[in-house]
């Protein structure tokens, strides 16, 4: 194999040189052994399949994959040590930038985590009204995983179905909240505003419609003999090994442990609500893409009790103005639409918490890519990748 | 009058044919060696034939931008003229005035070779290609030969293209490209060979009168699906776009590729597919064939129809997998291909 090289910096005049120091120029990295085939092979942090800019420097031997060594840190933003100069109410929008994706359930755990501090009770209504912003949520973002999914998998016809479903739960929660991502939406003790009027007739309207266009994105896409075949026992992932790498959601689901947070940690409305858990048999890629359109299934039910059950009331408690929560510590944990969303909050007695940690689920998910990777070809990169539903600016903070 | 407008769109085998004579017997007259003329009308045929090329381009880009708009829901170009017709040429303006980039690593001589290959390869296609009657610049009596093997010489130029740039996703691109177009060579050419079992020739002409009125798609229909799919992964096409997969290889052996000379290659993939549906048309369905209307229309009639099959083709499915692609053409359309072949030459043997 001819000898290929990165950049140019040999060409680069005396002066240019010398103006940075050689060794910041590039990167040192593992160099590959002379005698093999293998070559090592850059992708990101400006690549198409990294969804965000995350780096992974792979070790290749033709198309297989010899190694893999991801590279984060590009958007990190110190937000947990921000949080300790912020007060608890300023925290809140900090937490929408940790996951556009899903911001709602970002709101959820943060805000649920300090009315525990404060040991706030917090009225029926504003339950269901989290529970059906949670869900809608969590519909808006396994679309897109659907969408940003198939464009990596080269159909780009799903990615507009999805993208049409989605802006109605977007134009629905920017009704409510005024914002499409970064909505911003919760406070301590309840939501800024109450929902709009015709906030029911349009949910209904959705409902009643997406769960045909939902089987129609499931037949173009999951059910494909393309995507099975590119997606089938590869890139599997056991339950022990799942578990021990501390993968949450729909990704350790796949590989058949049923773990949910709204099951097995409960919180606000959801013990008293029916909807079920669907579990991957293989742990493989074909299995996460199933869970989550599975999952887009049991929302729509959720969404229909809560809308059946939703009580009058008022849209936020009687929280006091300037929050000041006693001396403790909490965790408090949501299913977000990746996994287990988690703050673990330390309050000194201030009106600023000592210590915010966030517990991430595409930290978790993403440390397990090296080993499902190894042994697979290039192509199945981007399909593994893709499978895991990562959010940058969630591994990094 | 009427008679010259008949001739004009009906018979224009016989317009050229006395057009030609009368040109040759008045240079024979004058002295001058009918060489040269017969050069001149060659030339001629170039130029209409990269005329064809550039409109055929506009034209189809827009087909495809808009139906595949159509399909997902959208309204495609609508700024650039009527129905944004003309959104192609703004776009190949916006081409030609950017800045033509060379990596500094890449071999200079053979990257800048490379597109000008893949064009010429596309643009001698057209040598064999019957448009209508008499409307061919050369019906060779081995033109199905000659469609096969200048059909395959594209792939030299996306591997000097993928090596010549020095980027490890182009070098990857092109040999994948390299793979591709020759493995799936194999079925089209034994798919080929049995049309010219039914119609006795090689020459593309003759095998278009050689067909049934409704064409050789229902003597072979094994065979039209076989051909549909192995030209459709030699242009590199959805949903074996595997040389230039965006979310892979960020698109393959173009990446280091800009200005005109991206929009070279460009014109000769979208040139390439109106080549696949004009040679499915031609073979498959009749050529230029048809009750009522000239048989320009009825050709480009039927190689549009064949464009509109694969353009859809490529935006409902996703892309395969490298093995995947080579596992399809060994095991599954080269037993098809060889077997459609074997029942074709017992059929027309006993029949």
């Amino acid at each position: 194999m001819r000898n290929v090289t990165f950049g140019n910096r040999d060409k680069m005049p005396p002066t240019a040189r010398g103006t940075v120091p050689a060794a910041t120029v590039v990167q040192p990295l593992p160099s590959a052994s002379a005698t093999s085939d293998e070559f090592l092979l850059n992708i990101g942090p400006q690549h198409p399949a990294t969804h965000g800019v995350l780096r992974v420097v792979v070790t290749m031997d033709g198309e297989v994959v010899k190694d893999i060594v991801p590279h984060i840190g590009y958007v990190h933003r110190g937000l947990e040590k921000l949080f300790e100069n912020r007060t608890y109410e300023q925290i809140i929008p900090f937490t929408d930038r940790t996951d556009y994706l899903s911001a709602i359930a970002n709101n959820f755990a943060y805000v649920r985590g300090v009315e525990m501090l404060l040991g706030l009770e917090v009225p029926r209504k504003v339950e269901y009204m989290r529970v059906l912003m949670a869900e809608l949520n969590r519909i808006a973002s396994h679309l897109l995983w659907l969408a940003a999914y198939g464009l990596d998998m080269g159909a780009f016809t799903p990615f507009l179905y999805a993208f049409r479903d989605r802006e109605e739960i977007v134009a629905m929660i920017e009704e409510a909240s005024g914002g499409r991502l970064t909505t911003n939406y919760f406070r301590v003790g309840g939501f800024v505003h109450d929902l709009p009027k015709d906030f029911f007739a349009r949910l209904r309207k959705f409902l009643a419609r997406f769960g045909k266009a939902l089987n129609e994105l499931d037949t173009l896409l999951v059910e494909n003999a393309i995507f099975v075949a590119r997606t089938r026992g590869v890139g599997v992932i056991g339950k022990e090994r799942a578990v021990s790498y501390g993968m949450t959601g729909p990704c350790l689901r796949a590989s058949n442990a049923a773990f949910d947070v709204r099951r097995d940690m409960p919180y606000s409305i959801y013990p008293s609500l029916e909807f079920e858990i669907p579990v991957g048999r293989n742990g493989d890629t074909w299995d996460r893409s199933w869970v989550r359109i599975e999952e887009m299934r049991q929302s729509l039910a959720i969404l229909r009790q809560a809308m059946e059950g939703f009580p009058e009331g008022e849209h936020r408690a009687r929280a006091p103005r300037n929050i000041e929560p006693p001396a403790g510590e909490v965790y408090s944990a949501v299913e977000g639409p990746r996994g287990e969303i988690g703050f673990y909050i330390v309050s000194d007695g201030t009106r600023k918490p000592y210590r915010v940690k966030m517990r991430k689920p595409s930290f978790s998910n993403f440390s397990a890519l090296p080993e499902i990777l190894r042994g697979l070809k290039i192509a199945d990169l981007v399909a593994v990748m893709g499978s895991l539903d990562l959010v940058v600016p969630e591994i990094d903070r | 009058m009427g008679h010259f407008l008949y001739d004009l769109f009906y018979r224009t085998d016989v317009l050229l044919d006395a057009w030609r004579t009368a040109a040759h017997q008045s240079w024979a007259m004058r002295g001058w060696p009918v060489v040269i003329l017969d050069v001149l009308f060659q030339l001629g045929w170039a130029a209409a034939a990269a005329v064809f090329l550039a409109v055929n381009a506009l034209f189809i880009i827009w087909f495809e931008r808009k139906l595949a708009a159509r399909i997902q829901i959208r309204r495609g170009p609508n700024r650039v003229g009527p129905w944004g017709i003309l959104q192609t040429l703004a776009d190949t303006g916006k081409m030609l005035i950017k800045e033509d980039i060379i990596p500094d690593a890449a071999d200079r001589g053979v990257f800048k070779a490379a597109p000008l290959m893949v064009l010429a390869s596309t643009f001698l296609l057209f040598v064999v290609l019957p448009f209508g009657r008499g409307l061919v610049p050369a019906d060779l009596n081995v033109g199905l030969l000659y469609f096969l093997a200048i059909g395959g010489l594209s792939v030299i130029g996306i591997l000097a293209g993928g090596w010549a740039s020095n980027n490890k996703y182009s070098l990857m691109g092109g040999m994948r490209s390299a793979a591709q177009i020759v493995s799936y060579e194999v079925p089209a050419v034994l798919t080929v060979l049995s049309i010219a079992l039914l119609a006795g020739s090689l020459k593309l002409g003759d095998i278009v009168r050689a067909q049934p009125a409704f064409g050789y798609i229902l003597l072979q229909p094994v065979g039209f699906l076989l051909f549909l799919t192995a030209s459709n992964a030699e242009i590199n096409r959805g949903p074996f776009d595997l040389p230039e997969s965006d979310s892979e290889l960020v698109s393959g052996f173009v990446t280091e590729y800009s200005a005109m000379r991206f929009a070279i290659f460009f014109l000769a993939e979208y040139t390439n597919l109106f080549l696949a549906g004009a040679f499915a048309a031609t073979l498959f369905l009749g050529g230029w064939r048809g009750p009522l209307l000239p048989p320009v229309a009825w050709f480009l009639i039927k190689s549009y129809f064949v464009v509109f099959l694969l353009i859809w083709i490529r935006w409902t499915f996703p892309r395969l997998r490298v093995d995947h692609l080579m596992a399809f053409s060994w095991k599954v359309l080269l037993p098809l291909a060889l077997a459609n072949l074997f029942i074709t030459a017992v059929l027309v043997k006993v029949l």
